[in-house]
């Protein structure tokens, strides 16, 4: 039984990481057809770099991850600090668990008919909008997850020693749960710079406001190219990247904690 | 706490109660909603034996994909469990790892895989095994591997979480008993990970069900879900009130599976009790 175990994982395993490897080792084709390997090459990668619309999507991503993972782990962060402490409430839990839950493609639209009846100008800032609302959920849930072993006593001695509770806070907690919160931060990004749908819904017409995962749903569309194949693997390991330096900062013991 | 709850509620609750609010009334000539006349009208249609049978149909496929992914799942939860202490961090972290990286791209590595050229098709011609390339992409089966496998994650993850929180002992206490491994694992591990396999099949539902990617781009068109059928009432006909009543049912349907996960596991939480 347990040799049977071990192979249903090491297949399952398998069955989660060839497909990744496939992409990853066919960025290196040197020939046009996308699904047969024919040499090594990095043409593919030189290529990315000199497609304007790729970069250009790029950077609207970045900037989109970047302002949205900030507003939300201040406030996630905020949210989780004062969730802990109140008394509970299922409707708040329930508030909290939605954006987890809803399916993407019904938040889109409701955001859509949203903006649009509010004559809102669509484009990159409400992306950021609403990237805030699934990243705050998150944040809040790891902050929270890492507040639940919290000693409250830590602040109220601080308290008591005379300290008001911005210095509390700046002082006391906010280092004790500053990785966690660095965590969440990382985790924030790399949810928005994948996200696809509620960006594509709210973005507004035009390639002004196209996001990465926009450039590569079109492309996508068209067919298998080694170009896509070459700029998956970079998102890839951009990803890999920041979940494990995530990892590293939950994990990390703190002192006093 | 109040900035981030206002957020929640102006940029989430409030757009889809405006959802519940559009099913009322009609599409605009240009597009857009007219406001005039209120109408029941979205709903008879969405009730049309061909838009019921597409719901139907994705009903089908999710449970299809959440059954699938348990039967692979469960085991290689299991089997994290069952490893030695200090590799169980690193083994969990490498399961859940593919889920953090671009939905689109995991989906396209399957095309890679299994269009007509693809991987799987080469490689079998290449050793004979086949003289014509097998139709694996652009059709149901497709669209429930790329399910399955960009849902595998999480599901390995709530129910690893769920065998973790059980206490040890119970299956100790069952194999003292007399009762034999497999015995103990029906009777005793299952009942008491009810939850946990309750929470990862609802993900699982409640994401295909809704799902746009997936069968957008493995089932080439050709297989239409109700995610599918909400961005083309959204983007295409620009029929938005229609679009807003199947979301509606979607919700519905949604909140029937929540509903159901919830009494679920406060069985499963009242037979542990009892």
């Amino acid at each position: 039984m347990p040799r049977l175990l071990k192979a249903h994982l090491g297949v399952t395993f398998a069955f989660l990481y060839i497909p990744i490897a496939v992409l990853i080792v066919l960025s290196f084709n040197r020939a046009g057809m996308p699904t047969a390997w024919s040499g090594f090459s990095v043409e593919w990668y030189g290529k990315l770099a000199s497609n304007p619309k790729i970069l250009a999507s790029a950077w609207n991503s970045v900037i989109v991850a970047t302002i949205s993972a900030t507003i939300a782990t201040v406030l996630g962060t905020l949210l989780a600090l004062g969730v802990e402490r109140a008394r509970p409430s299922p409707a708040r839990d329930a508030l909290l668990f939605a954006p987890m839950i809803v399916p993407d493609i019904v938040l889109a639209i409701a955001l859509l008919s949203f903006f649009t009846l509010l004559k809102f100008t669509l484009g990159l800032h409400s992306i950021i909008l609403a990237h805030v609302v699934f990243n705050i959920a998150f944040v809040c849930a790891v902050v929270r997850a890492r507040l639940k072993g919290f000693d409250w006593s830590l602040t109220e001695v601080s308290r008591d020693l005379g300290a008001g509770h911005f210095v509390t806070f700046r002082k006391i907690t906010l280092p004790l749960i500053l990785p966690s919160v660095i965590a969440a931060a990382l985790l924030a990004f790399t949810l928005s710079i994948d996200e696809f749908i509620i960006a594509y819904f709210t973005a507004g017409a035009g390639q002004a406001s196209t996001t990465l995962p926009m450039q590569i749903y079109s492309m996508i569309r068209f067919g298998v190219t080694p170009e896509i194949n070459a700029m998956a693997s970079i998102v890839m390991a951009i990803s890999f990247a920041l979940v494990l330096l995530a990892q590293r900062l939950n994990h990390g013991r703190i002192p006093g904690a | 706490m109040a900035p981030g709850l206002l957020w929640l509620t102006v940029l989430m609750i409030v757009p889809c109660l405006l959802i519940f609010v559009l099913i009322f009334f009609e599409r605009g000539t240009y597009g857009g909603i007219d406001w005039s006349v209120a109408t029941l009208g979205n709903f008879t249609r969405a009730f049309d034996p061909l838009y019921l049978s597409i719901l139907l149909d994705s009903a089908r496929i999710a449970l299809t994909a959440t059954i699938i992914a348990l039967l692979i799942d469960y085991p290689a939860a299991y089997a994290i469990m069952k490893a030695p202490e200090r590799w169980q961090t690193s083994l969990l972290f490498l399961a859940i790892l593919p889920f953090w990286t671009n939905y689109l791209i995991r989906t396209y590595a399957w095309i890679v895989l299994l269009n007509p050229v693809g991987v799987i098709n080469n490689v079998l011609t290449y050793v004979g095994a086949i003289s014509q390339p097998l139709p694996l992409l652009y059709n149901e089966f497709a669209v429930i591997l790329g399910l399955v496998y960009n849902y595998t994650p999480f599901v390995i993850l709530a129910i690893y979480s769920a065998l973790q929180r059980l206490d040890p002992s119970y299956a100790e206490a069952s194999r003292d008993l007399g009762a034999t491994a497999v015995t103990t694992f029906f009777k005793i591990t299952l009942p008491l990970t009810a939850a946990g396999v309750s929470a990862g099949a609802v993900f699982v539902f409640v994401l295909s069900i809704g799902n746009f990617i997936t069968p957008d781009l493995l089932g080439g068109g050709k297989m239409q879900m109700i995610g599918n059928l909400i961005y083309d009432q959204f983007l295409t006909a620009r029929d938005w009130p229609f679009g807003a009543t199947l979301s509606g049912l979607l919700i519905a349907l949604m909140m029937i599976a929540l509903l159901m996960q919830a009494v679920a596991s406060g069985r499963a939480r009242g037979d542990h009790h009892a």
